[in-house]
């Protein structure tokens, strides 16, 4: 069942509207081979559609599709091989789990000889052999889930498609599934496109992340490149929390910084920076390290009061309010670990290397 | 059909769909449109002229069928009202054992034709019927139940008033509890809680349950000609037509009277319904508070529903007594019981079971076609004027049977059908193409709610693995719909087997008549009153096993819930 020669997805200035609203806009994209890659973004940002518009539903996009190398952008859904498991499995209630699995053999007029030792194989791969003859009605969500898998790598698509197929788990099946969804990915070597809107889960299962928002296509990487090296405002929050301040960049003797539009001046390193201005400065709050004022800091020092204190179980994430500017400061906790109050003047230190700096 | 619309595949559904257009336009819009047109249409040069309807309201037979028609249709949803209202609400708001028992008994009167209770009805309550007869012998006075238009406002009333129940208990039903509960929170509750909460929120599914009982009794004509009161105007259309003959201008001008009316209620039963689908029920479950009865409420209830169950089922009780009954005139109860009726319509008038049978067999089979194709046409096609064939199914309800029948009378007498050279008009297929049109919006709306239910995801599911769009209707759309569409089966077979006034019109010999004309024919006669009620009580036994033969399907068949209301409404 092992797809030995798995193919590229190439989404080439792919726009698609509803009527006309946009949802998607020139998007371009390059899926390799063998690849798990996921579309990432919130609700509407247009990733459940361009996963739509790969396996051929909704309006007809202009742009190019291509699986392999087979233009697939007018091929009706039925004839261009790509797998799709849907956000609510879309099990047919009227079959058996086995006639589910079975049904995409038969429309592809597999010899019936042949359909049961694979209906087995599927299913034996998911770990649901026993239950082919139940109804999809009396299988729990996670089982139900494993079906639609089954059903979908049954009949050896050349492209797995799989639409926020976790969000209707619970938190500890789902982190399960998804060790399961990518074991089973490796193990066929099946070029996979996973879409979420949640970005641990995008994180920890991909290859590659595009990052969508309002149907235009952000930013593609690693996920530790997308943390680290946001290309913009949007990337930098959705992919974790972020501390991000409009200023500008001023030459100085001593090298770049930045003023912040509050008047706070952080110092940069790295590769220089030329003076400008609407740039934005971010950085992420347990790069930020607070003490009591007076304590020696790492890095710049500046002082400022708490504002919020949120206990997050392994950390404290502390607003500081810091003349007109406020920054998160995370704090690992752990037993004895000193907490600051509400009020409490604190002293928080960042060195130049953890800020990076966003067009705006 | 557009070119991209064949691209993508929709030349199916564009074919199927203009095959049905066609088949509306041709028995449902042209007869229709004739009628109107003919009603304006000078009889004697054809020009077109106001001058029939002038006519009309200078006769004063016809100033009086107008008002009595009004009356009666009025009366009846009142009456109907007072049947429905304290079954519904004992029902829904109380706990209360047998509710449902007595919903499940306050349909039955629907599955009987009207007009053959009314036969029953005047051997109870009739001036010389058992109620009165025991009346004057005890205390020396009759009440005319039946008398004139009191006679048709009861039988209509008793076989209607299931449209107000139904549609009032899922108003009530849909109440969620949270909307009372948090109307008690904000300090309201008794009677304000009742009247600005409950009463707003059950108010549309009433009227559009009464909308519906004052346009069937305004179209009924089996009813007042069986009790002989022709001064109404659905029967004057038909006495028109049959009797003084097919370019009368009187019957068509009637017609279109009739039409105006049914459009009026269907349009005060839409306004009703407009932007309020209150669909407020939440996750876990729904209805309004119940709470319990104290002892003496228990029986002052029971009492009231005991006696309003009595009185609706009291047709079908005088019809299996008539039937059973050989001689029962000036009596409480017949002398002697017989199976002699029985024996003598089986024998006899079999063709009669047998064509009812093959005609709403028939009619049936093609509305739920043609409703499981129009309902995937305009839900899951994006073709251009899709909407038009629903709207063209629907507008069916507003069309009165006496209406269609006279419609096709004068659209089809002319066409001649080749091999078997008769006029289509006299041919029987054309009754079963009337019972089709007649009882297509019952299927369509089935239909399109089980189609509705039915997530898209579903389909694409199976495309995505390589089914067509054909291969997925047939393995995925069809036997998914089929709880909806043996629901429509069942609901335009039970209906048309009673069916009166369109086929009243379009019998042209007794060998091609079906159960309700049969029956109709009988009971003109006093010693056919016998054989008619036995060969009623044979049509009630036939659509209620029917009825229950398609629940015991549905149910087995594990499907979602069918849309049974929905069904009931048919608007």
């Amino acid at each position: 069942m092992t797809s030995e020669n798995a193919v590229g997805v190439v989404i080439e200035q792919l726009s698609l509207a509803y009527d006309t609203t946009d949802v998607l806009k020139d998007v371009d994209l390059r899926i390799e081979p063998g690849e798990l890659f996921t579309f990432l973004g919130p609700s509407g940002s247009g990733k459940s559609t361009l996963l739509r518009a790969v396996a051929g539903f909704g309006p007809t996009p202009r742009g190019r599709i291509l699986v392999g190398e087979n233009d697939v952008t007018r091929l009706p859904p039925w004839r261009r091989n790509v797998g799709m498991v849907f956000q609510s499995y879309a099990l047919w209630p009227h079959m058996s789990v086995r006639k589910n699995v079975a049904f995409g053999l038969e429309e592809r007029r597999t010899p019936a000889a042949e359909i049961p030792k694979r209906v087995d194989a599927a299913l034996d791969m998911v770990g649901l052999l026993e239950l082919g003859e139940r109804r999809p009605s009396q299988l729990s969500g996670g089982q139900q889930q494993r079906v639609a898998l089954a059903r979908t790598i049954v009949v050896e698509p050349r492209v797995l498609l799989l639409d926020e197929p976790l969000s209707n788990l619970d938190a500890n099946l789902r982190v399960q599934m998804r060790r399961e969804i990518l074991d089973l990915q490796r193990a066929l070597k099946l070029t996979t496109i996973f879409v979420t809107h949640d970005q641990e889960e995008a994180n920890t299962i991909s290859d590659r992340i595009a990052v969508l928002d309002d149907g235009v296509l952000q930013q593609v990487g690693v996920p530790m490149e997308l943390y680290d090296e946001p290309v913009n405002r949007f990337v930098a929050h959705f992919l974790g929390t972020a501390n991000l301040m409009d200023g500008r960049i001023e030459a100085a003797a001593e090298g770049a910084r930045f003023v912040a539009a509050g008047g706070i001046a952080l110092p940069l390193s790295g590769e220089a920076h030329a003076a400008s201005e609407n740039r934005t400065a971010m950085f992420r709050p347990q790069d930020v390290a607070i003490a009591a004022p007076g304590e020696t800091l790492p890095g710049i020092i500046l002082t400022g009061r708490v504002q919020h204190r949120e206990f997050l179980g392994n950390l404290l994430r502390y607003s500081v309010a810091i003349g007109e500017d406020t920054l998160l400061v995370d704090d690992t906790h752990h037993p004895g670990r000193r907490a600051f109050a509400v009020g409490e003047e604190v002293a928080v230190g960042l060195s130049g290397e953890q800020v990076r700096i966003l067009e705006r | 059909m557009s070119l991209e619309a064949m691209a993508r595949g929709q030349w199916g559904p564009a074919v199927v769909g203009l095959i049905i257009g066609l088949f509306l336009l041709v028995f449902l819009v042209a007869p229709v449109v004739n009628v109107i047109y003919v009603a304006f249409q000078d009889p004697n040069t054809g020009a077109l002229t106001l001058i029939n309807f002038v006519d009309f309201f200078r006769t004063s037979l016809f100033q009086e069928s107008s008002i009595n028609s009004i009356y009666v249709a009025l009366m009846s949803v009142v009456l109907a009202s007072c049947f429905a209202l304290p079954l519904a609400y004992f029902t829904t708001r109380f706990h209360f054992g047998g509710a449902l028992l007595i919903q499940t008994l306050g349909v039955i009167p629907l599955i009987m034709p009207p007009f053959v209770g009314a036969v029953a009805m005047l051997l109870l309550l009739g001036e010389n019927g058992s109620v009165n007869l025991l009346l004057d012998e005890w205390f020396g006075f009759t009440i005319p139940f039946m008398e004139g238009l009191n006679g048709v406002i009861l039988v209509e009333s008793i076989h209607y008033f299931p449209f107000i129940l139904l549609n009032l208990s899922a108003s009530l039903n849909n109440i969620d509890r949270a909307m009372e509960e948090s109307a008690q929170n904000l300090g309201a509750s008794g009677m304000r809680l009742f009247r600005r909460i409950v009463f707003p929120l059950a108010m549309p599914g009433y009227v559009a349950g009464a909308s519906l009982v004052f346009l069937k009794v305004f179209d009924d004509i089996g009813t007042p000609l069986l009790l002989n009161v022709n001064n109404m105007l659905a029967p004057q259309a038909y006495l028109r037509i049959s009797s003084i003959g097919i370019s009368d201008p009187m019957g068509y001008v009637i017609s279109v009277i009739l039409v105006v009316f049914s459009l009026l209620a269907l349009w005060t039963s839409f306004l009703a319904l407009r932007g309020k689908d209150y669909a407020t029920v939440q996750k876990g479950g729904g209805g309004l508070m119940k709470r319990d009865l104290r002892p003496w409420e228990k029986v002052a209830c029971y009492g009231i529903v005991v006696f309003i169950l009595l009185l609706v089922l009291s047709p079908h009780f005088g019809l299996a007594i008539l039937s059973l009954g050989t001689v029962w005139s000036f009596s409480v109860l017949p002398d002697a019981y017989t199976a002699a009726h029985y024996l003598r319509v089986i024998s006899t008038s079999s063709e009669f079971i047998t064509n009812t049978l093959l005609y709403a067999g028939l009619a049936a089979t093609i509305d739920v076609v043609f409703g499981t194709a129009i309902a995937y046409i305009v839900l899951r096609t994006g073709l251009a004027g899709r909407q038009w064939l629903d709207y063209a199914a629907m507008g069916a309800v507003a069309i009165p049977g006496v209406v269609l029948g006279i419609g096709y009378l004068r659209t089809f007498y002319q066409f001649n059908v080749p091999i078997i050279d008769k006029p289509l008009a006299s041919w029987w297929v054309i009754i079963v193409i009337a019972l089709a049109i007649r009882r297509l919006p019952y299927a369509l709306r089935a239909c399109m709610a089980a189609l509705q239910q039915l997530s898209v995801m579903l389909e694409e599911a199976a495309e995505n693995l390589g089914a067509t769009k054909g291969r997925t209707i047939y393995r995925i759309v069809v036997p998914l719909m089929s709880g909806g569409i043996v629901a429509g089966f069942v609901t335009s077979f039970a209906t048309a087997s009673v069916e009166l006034s369109t086929t009243i019109m379009l019998v042209s010999q007794e060998s091609d008549a079906p159960l309700a004309f049969g029956i109709y024919e009988f009971m003109q006669s006093a010693a056919g009153r016998g054989p008619g009620a036995a060969l009623g009580i044979i049509a009630v036994v036939i659509v209620g096993i029917a009825t229950y033969v398609s629940h015991r399907i549905i149910q087995r068949k594990d499907i979602q819930r069918t849309p049974d209301m929905a069904v009931v409404t048919g608007v």
